[in-house]
């Protein structure tokens, strides 16, 4: 177990090695840097400029220098943010995606679970039918749209009650994160019932659930003991990956409702050509991403004992 | 976690409080290094350069009681009564020190062009010269004596521009490269001091109880507790009592005028325009070809026809319709040169080109990727193929690309925009001028050269508004650029919120001089 797991990390090492070394060579071969701006820098100041960020040395020799950094924890400072540490954006505005992809995850967890489980216990009833409904429209209709209409919701409800029941946008108290984490997790939500459906069906028409059914068993001890727990093995694989996802992919949610947090900065500093922050913000989610897979592996080995995680791989 | 902040209402009467919400977080609030519209904003309320704007936007006394601008200099006489936020008080060395910091190439400050017209700042600037032959320098505590590189008849105005506003050395060499990344590392000259800013989440202004001219300033707190640049959240916000002020665009503005609010307009003075690769290798280095161009392509037809948004209208000049000079609005004196837009003489435009050019091998229009300036350069392609039967290749890009592929000369005809830096219609007049790196077309033209020299030295008000007269002329005739349309902004405000200026230069939108009526 020890060893396997010292393995998966050493591989995810390589990973992270692999992502940042791709990242930094494709990020300088895009056209333009960072001092790209309205107002032209004249020759002499694009010259400060690249001087000042060590920009003006060869792109290998930058790219050992980083890496240097990188092993020692650094991730430089802001092109776009002056005078601000990578470091201290991630670690500023990490935890706010992370409660938010918590919530998130939470609430689309325990509804695709639920959801998934109910539309396979009466499928092609219509309990089935009006899930898969829901499921099709949650997938299908792009977040900013959903975040959109939630956020005018809000406004309704505050404008008929006459005081404000929910925040329209913000961070700061636990009010302001039920309706974006919903948001945020509604994609997901759907993606898990349907998985968890599926998953289910499969289950129901095997063998030992008909065993189970032969010894008598009730239909509640069938779903709980048998079914359920089984069928939830793919969806708890799905979950690692899903987990990086929901964290790093509030980019919409943040904006539309205003949540100072990490999802934004990776993406405006793509944008803006942020050298420092985009590695140091692709760096840490590829960090993040190999972490929850391990992670995922062994509670895998928890939740089904069939599988053994040993040293010389599976 | 504080819920209550959060909650509060868009305006207080009572407090004299109002809450806003900013687009995006200011990249910085270093005054000699920021470049941006936010950080200009927030540091014209945090801030006082040696001349300010009044409430009726007239250029007035800031820390500069008085001043006096000649041919060769400037001196600005300093009150006694204006103080630091930490109760310093402020003195012509805080000038200095900050001039020569921002022209000094280690800062590599964006924004040091604008002190070029010191004397020896741009050759500080490239490295040649040490910091203290700046030519400016403090004559005992209140008196600073500026020494020009050349005759700037305007210099009053500039110095009401950030990178012109004062600095404490000890504050600065105290946070050396964290100066200005937090509230707590800096120090404040201006109406407001900066009492919270938690990075990407919340700032909020408070009144600076030192600022020499208190009694003027009624605002207790401009609260910033929402950050986010989508302009439907902002709206929303603004439908839910939460902040005092909100852009609209084409999507919000329906709502609001069914919910009976009042849309405010103000003009940006921003100009579009297409803008031709002049370098010889390319085809566009044709003026025949550029005429041809210039003939078939209108702008109302462009704005009313193919974009149809509220907000945007369409230019014909260099000078935005709205830029105004010695107190007249330079369009109506002077206004643009007319354009034939006739189909058959742009085809006899072309055949010439072809004469002189051979085949024409289909044209690069370089756009940026937002929907507005797809549907523009769609326009601009379905138009020059019709009626010129002209190719062209679309090429997308990000605005970082865009600029850095404009400045690279890999472009045949790009779409450009331009805002104004000081109240003078010369920001608009050197752009095209040889010497100028903003000129990324590469068009040299030695009368046009010469009229904006006249333009920048002359202290003569007729002579200067007939050299810029000449400018827009020469644009025209030469095709250096086709305007296409200019951007006004289009916003709805708290009715209780009064005396809000919106202004082109120092800062927009203007809280100094706003109060809420109870």
């Amino acid at each position: 177990m020890i060893a396997y797991i010292l393995k998966r990390l050493a591989y995810g090492a390589i990973t992270i090695w692999f992502i940042a070394t791709a990242t930094f060579f494709s990020m300088h071969a895009v056209p333009g840097d960072p001092f790209n701006e309205a107002k032209a820098a004249s020759p002499q100041l694009r010259q400060n400029l690249m001087a000042r960020y060590g920009l003006d040395k060869p792109v290998t020799e930058q790219y050992l220098i980083y890496l240097r950094n990188m092993l020692r924890g650094d991730f430089g400072i802001s092109f776009t943010q002056e005078n601000r540490q990578v470091n201290d954006i991630i670690r500023e505005h990490f935890p706010v995606s992370a409660i938010l992809g918590v919530a998130a995850l939470l609430i689309a967890a325990t509804g695709g679970i639920i959801g998934g489980a109910v539309a396979a216990h009466w499928h092609n009833r219509s309990p089935d039918r009006a899930m898969m409904i829901a499921v099709v429209l949650a997938i299908s209709v792009p977040s900013f749209v959903i975040a959109a209409l939630a956020q005018m919701a809000i406004v309704r409800a505050n404008d008929w009650l006459g005081f404000p029941l929910l925040p329209v946008a913000g961070w700061g108290g636990i009010s302001h994160v039920w309706v974006p984490a919903l948001v945020l997790g509604l994609g997901t939500m759907a993606y898990l019932a349907r998985l968890m459906r599926s998953s289910m069906l499969a289950v129901m028409q095997s063998d030992y659930v008909l065993t189970a059914r032969a010894k008598g068993l009730s239909d509640w001890q069938i779903f709980r003991k048998h079914q359920l727990r089984n069928a939830m093995l793919p969806v708890v694989t799905e979950l690692g990956p899903t987990i990086a996802a929901i964290t790093t992919g509030g980019f919409v949610v943040e904006l539309i409702f205003a949540i100072p947090g990490l999802g934004r900065y990776f993406v405006q500093a793509i944008q803006q050509l942020d050298y420092t922050v985009i590695m140091g913000t692709t760096v840490f989610y590829g960090a993040f991403l190999v972490l929850m897979v391990v992670l995922i592996d062994i509670a895998y080995g928890l939740i089904d004992p069939r599988i053994r995680l040993h040293g010389d791989g599976r | 976690m504080a819920v209550t902040s959060a909650h509060a209402e868009a305006v207080s009467g009572q407090d004299q409080a109002i809450t806003l919400s900013l687009a995006t977080e200011p990249p910085s609030l270093d005054s000699m290094q920021a470049t941006d519209q936010i950080g200009s904003f927030l540091l014209s309320h945090l801030m006082e350069g040696l001349v300010q704007y009044d409430a009726e936007g007239n250029l007035a006394p800031g820390i500069a009681l008085r001043w006096q601008v000649r041919e060769d200099g400037a001196t600005f006489w300093l009150r006694k009564d204006a103080r630091w936020s930490d109760g310093e008080p402020v003195t012509a060395h805080n000038f200095v020190f900050a001039w020569r910091r921002a022209v000094n190439p280690q800062t590599a400050s964006q924004y040091a062009f604008i002190l070029f017209p010191i004397k020896n700042a741009e050759a500080i600037n490239r490295g040649e010269l040490p910091l203290s032959d700046l030519g400016v320098r403090a004559v005992g505590d209140y008196r600073l004596e500026v020494q020009f590189e050349r005759s700037c008849p305007y210099f009053d105005k500039l110095t009401a521009f950030m990178t012109y506003y004062p600095a404490r050395q000890d504050i600065v060499e105290r946070w050396g490269r964290a100066f200005a990344a937090d509230a707590d590392k800096m120090v404040f000259n201006g109406p407001f001091t900066l009492a919270k800013w938690v990075h990407g989440a919340h700032l909020r202004l408070e009144k600076n109880t030192r600022y020499w001219n208190r009694e003027a300033i009624r605002l207790q707190v401009i609260d910033f507790p929402y950050i986010t640049s989508d302009t439907t959240a902002q709206y929303n916000l603004y439908k839910d009592n939460r902040i005092a002020l909100a852009a609209l665009d084409a999507g919000t503005l329906n709502d609001a005028v069914k919910r009976g609010y009042e849309a405010r307009l103000f003009d940006f003075g921003t100009l579009y325009f297409l803008e031709f690769n002049q370098r010889s290798e390319r085809a566009t280095h044709n003026l025949a070809l550029r005429r041809a161009i210039q003939a078939v392509l209108e702008p109302s037809l462009l704005v009313y026809k193919v974009l149809g948004l509220p907000g945007i209208k369409p230019a014909y000049s260099l000078f935005p319709s709205g830029m105004r000079a010695y107190g007249i609005t330079f369009s109506e004196q002077y206004p643009p040169p007319a354009i034939d837009y006739n189909i058959e003489k742009a085809r006899e435009y072309l055949r010439q080109a072809r004469r002189e050019l051979g085949e024409i091998e289909p044209l690069t229009l370089l756009v940026g990727d937002s929907p507005r300036a797809v549907n523009e350069a769609e326009y601009y392609q379905y138009v020059l193929k019709q009626a010129l039967g002209l190719e062209t290749r679309l090429d997308q890009q990000t605005f970082k690309q865009r600029i850095a592929k404009m400045r690279r000369g890999e472009f045949d005809i790009a779409a450009a925009g331009w805002g104004p830096d000081f109240d003078d219609p010369i920001t608009f007049g050197d752009l095209f001028a040889s010497w100028n790196d903003n000129n990324r077309g590469r068009f040299e033209n030695r009368r046009y050269d010469s009229w904006v020299a006249k333009a920048q030295s002359s202290a003569d008000q007729e002579t200067r508004l007939q050299a810029f007269d000449r400018l827009q002329h020469i644009i025209s005739e030469q095709v250096v650029i086709i305007p296409t349309y200019e951007n006004v902004g289009m916003y709805v405000q708290h009715p209780q919120l009064q005396g809000v200026r919106r202004s082109l230069f120092g800062g927009d939108p203007n809280f100094r001089y706003a109060w809420v009526e109870p």
